[in-house]
């Protein structure tokens, strides 16, 4: 695995094609981890030429200006800009929808103006371009749903690029009754995923895994970590581990290629 | 010639529109109370979502039941008050029919307003129905017991008397039913009042015809007391609502301002503030009562009609918790009117002990938020309960630092080594080895 960071790359003189955005859980988190390496994969199949911040990465802020900290939001958010602005970056991608969300929308104010896009839609145009071919391989006329991430669908109307991926893998996409616009959120959105929830009659992470289970997948997609690990732990808690698995799109791209 | 029908005609419409610019002017004090919020960007797209939305009702048809029902109600409303034109004139000078010297055109126009009327008749049984009968259950929140729950019921029973005033009027008006033209419905009563004497007849259509306008006058300014308000507000609020993408929250200028000075190497920590500058309150940051919401906010509140489809796609609602995003519109309209109240009574806002914040919306409900705009999508008019709900939580935060123990640990992890949890930022690039 090649995985270049912006230091090296800057020393050699060099200028990245795209700056590949890991975000807190894709670094530090084990089953995000995972996808990071996925996706890592197509992109060095593809030869995209991309770099990490590394260590000089930090969290985009988006769980304290979700939980009302505005100031420290913006001290995370100005001290990444100055690092991004220091490298010249001008194009990011990042498996997180919502460290896209935040780097895409909320940055620009602070003076961080760059293109953000998120990696089903860079490998939807990695596609397009002939960079990238996709093939059911292992996942060949299995059942897949994808659930819509809030803050790619809803918050950014990213609907189309994730779901034109799935299609690819020669699968039978189904969709939940609550999708797209309509789609229900994980539970995990607005800094819930570092609290309790607060009382109620059900968790959201299992209301979210029923309406999946409803079409009887065998897997349950999506695009977001925190939304991969509400529906993991959804799926747990409704005893369908046996027979139903939940994975990233870049997890389902390398993994029909066995990368 | 007697004049009293006339004059007291012109009082009762005087009284009326009086009434209701009155209520008008108290609104728009309201509405102004909240803060500055630039909102005079791209009127192009502002003005194509409020013919989208508002006129065309687009939103609304996403739940096609209701939506196609609404819309009858709603073209028959626009579309029926037309007569209005006709009443106010006949009413103020004796006169009967006065524009039926159109001739066939006047016929085509009463008949579709009978035939709509019929229309808006059925729709609003269907409605009152779903809501007393069906029980649909976005109707039977806890939120919605008391006045909320009359309120839709009182205007539903007023839509139905005025269409069935309307229809009466007609059908009891001889000479009109005589020329046998533009009354499809209408005739269809007429049978009703076969034995009856002229003048009772007469006496009938009469009384219908104040009936009717005087409900109508009455509706007006019912209006202002109601949920009903929507159907003036939903045109600008949806002219005037955000057209960023969902996700992103506003940013907080008096913070960007101050993360600047402290991260400037050469800003001096024990400067003197600028010349003048002491008397000023420093801002507050976020949102503790209804004056601290900027006036879209505000405007939001009075348009919300409650009709609940926020609340019924929230998923913290659905899993049984405190918060509703109905509610939060609700309650913060509540609040904004007791406010108003006191500046009525004393001349400016005295201080009454209350707040938005706890006295009406609690932290409980607004930290079960997952901001998954959920609520914003579902927004008939395009109102943002979100928008509130992460106004409240500055203010928890910011001004009180009232997180949640968990909160705080998160955002003091992020605090001290960059990520929500507690790992060591130059563990960052690990998973590339492992």
């Amino acid at each position: 695995m090649n995985v270049p960071t912006m230091a090296e790359m800057m020393a050699q003189g060099k200028q990245p094609e795209v700056l590949f955005w890991v975000g807190c859980a894709g670094s530090f988190d084990d089953r995000a981890k995972k996808i990071t390496k996925a996706f890592v994969k197509i992109l060095n199949k593809a030869n995209v030429e991309f770099a990490v911040l590394g260590t000089e990465e930090s969290c985009s802020g988006d769980p304290a200006k979700r939980a009302g900290n505005e100031f420290l939001f913006q001290m995370q958010a100005m001290t990444n800009i100055e690092i991004l602005n220091a490298y010249e970056i001008k194009k990011i991608v990042t498996a997180c929808p919502h460290c896209f969300n935040t780097i895409k929308n909320e940055y620009p104010q602070l003076g961080g103006k760059y293109e953000v896009v998120h990696h089903t839609e860079l490998l939807k145009s990695l596609l397009d371009d002939g960079r990238l071919s996709i093939e059911g391989g292992k996942f060949k006329g299995k059942k897949i749903t994808f659930h819509d991430p809030c803050y790619l669908g809803r918050a950014n109307d990213i609907y189309e690029a994730p779901r034109e991926l799935i299609k690819k893998l020669d699968v039978e996409l189904v969709e939940m009754k609550r999708c797209k616009t309509n789609g229900l959120c994980c539970g995990a959105g607005g800094a819930q995923m570092f609290k309790e929830p607060e009382k109620g009659d059900k968790d959201i992470n299992v209301e979210r895994t029923e309406d999946a289970i409803a079409v009887t997948p065998n897997i349950i997609a999506t695009g977001c970590p925190f939304c991969n690990t509400m529906m993991t732990d959804g799926v747990k808690a409704t005893n369908k581990e046996e027979e139903i698995e939940v994975l990233d799109i870049a997890e389902l791209i390398a993994n029909a290629d066995d990368l | 010639m007697n004049y009293i029908d006339n004059i007291l005609f012109a009082i009762l419409l005087f009284l009326g529109v009086g009434f209701f610019v009155r209520n008008i002017n108290k609104l728009t004090r309201n509405i102004k109370l909240g803060k500055q919020a630039d909102r005079s960007d791209n009127p192009g797209s502002r003005w194509k979502n409020m013919a989208m939305i508002a006129l065309g009702q687009s939103k609304m048809v996403k739940r096609p039941i209701a939506g196609i029902l609404h819309i009858i109600v709603y073209v028959g409303f626009i579309i029926i008050n037309i007569e209005v034109i006709e009443i106010i004139i006949d009413g103020l000078f004796g006169t009967h029919r006065v524009l039926h010297f159109l001739g066939g055109f006047y016929n085509f126009l009463i008949g579709s307003f009978e035939i709509l009327a019929l229309l808006v008749l059925v729709s609003v049984c269907v409605f009152w129905i779903r809501r007393m009968i069906i029980r649909i259950p976005r109707f039977w929140n806890k939120e919605m017991k008391g006045f909320p729950k009359n309120d839709a019921l009182y205007i539903l029973y007023f839509e139905m008397v005025l269409m069935s005033l309307f229809l009466i009027m007609n059908a009891t008006d001889v000479p009109f039913q005589q020329a046998d033209s533009g009354n499809p419905i209408s005739q269809f009563l007429v049978p009703f009042f076969e034995n009856f004497h002229s003048s009772t007849l007469y006496y009938i259509e009469r009384s219908a015809w104040w009936l009717h306008i005087t409900g109508i006058l009455i509706f007006l300014n019912y209006l202002y007391y109601s949920k009903h308000l929507h159907i003036l507000l939903a045109f600008p609020n949806t002219y005037f609502a955000n057209l960023n993408p969902k996700g992103q929250l506003t940013n907080l200028e008096a913070v960007t301002n101050e993360v600047k000075m402290m991260m400037d190497p050469s800003a001096d920590p024990f400067a003197a503030p600028p010349e003048g500058s002491e008397d000023e309150m420093p801002e507050k940051f976020g949102a503790s009562d209804v004056t601290d919401l900027n006036w879209v906010q505000l405007m939001n509140a009075y348009t919300c009609t409650e009709c609940g489809r926020c609340t019924s796609s929230c998923p913290a609602n659905i899993t049984g918790k405190e918060l509703s995003p109905r509610a939060i519109m609700m309650k913060t309209r509540d609040r904004l009117e007791e406010v108003g109240e006191n500046i009525n009574k004393n001349g400016e806002f005295k201080d009454d002990g209350k707040q938005l914040l706890n006295d009406y919306i609690t932290a409980e409900e607004i930290w079960a938020c997952t901001s998954c705009n959920a609520c914003v999508e579902e927004c008939p008019v395009n109102i943002d309960p979100l928008s509130i709900i992460i106004d409240l939580r500055r203010y928890l935060v910011m001004e009180q630092s009232a997180a949640s123990q968990e909160l705080n640990m998160m955002m003091t992890n992020i605090e001290n080594n960059g990520a929500p949890w507690q790992y060591n930022q130059m563990d960052r690039l690990n998973w590339k080895d492992e």
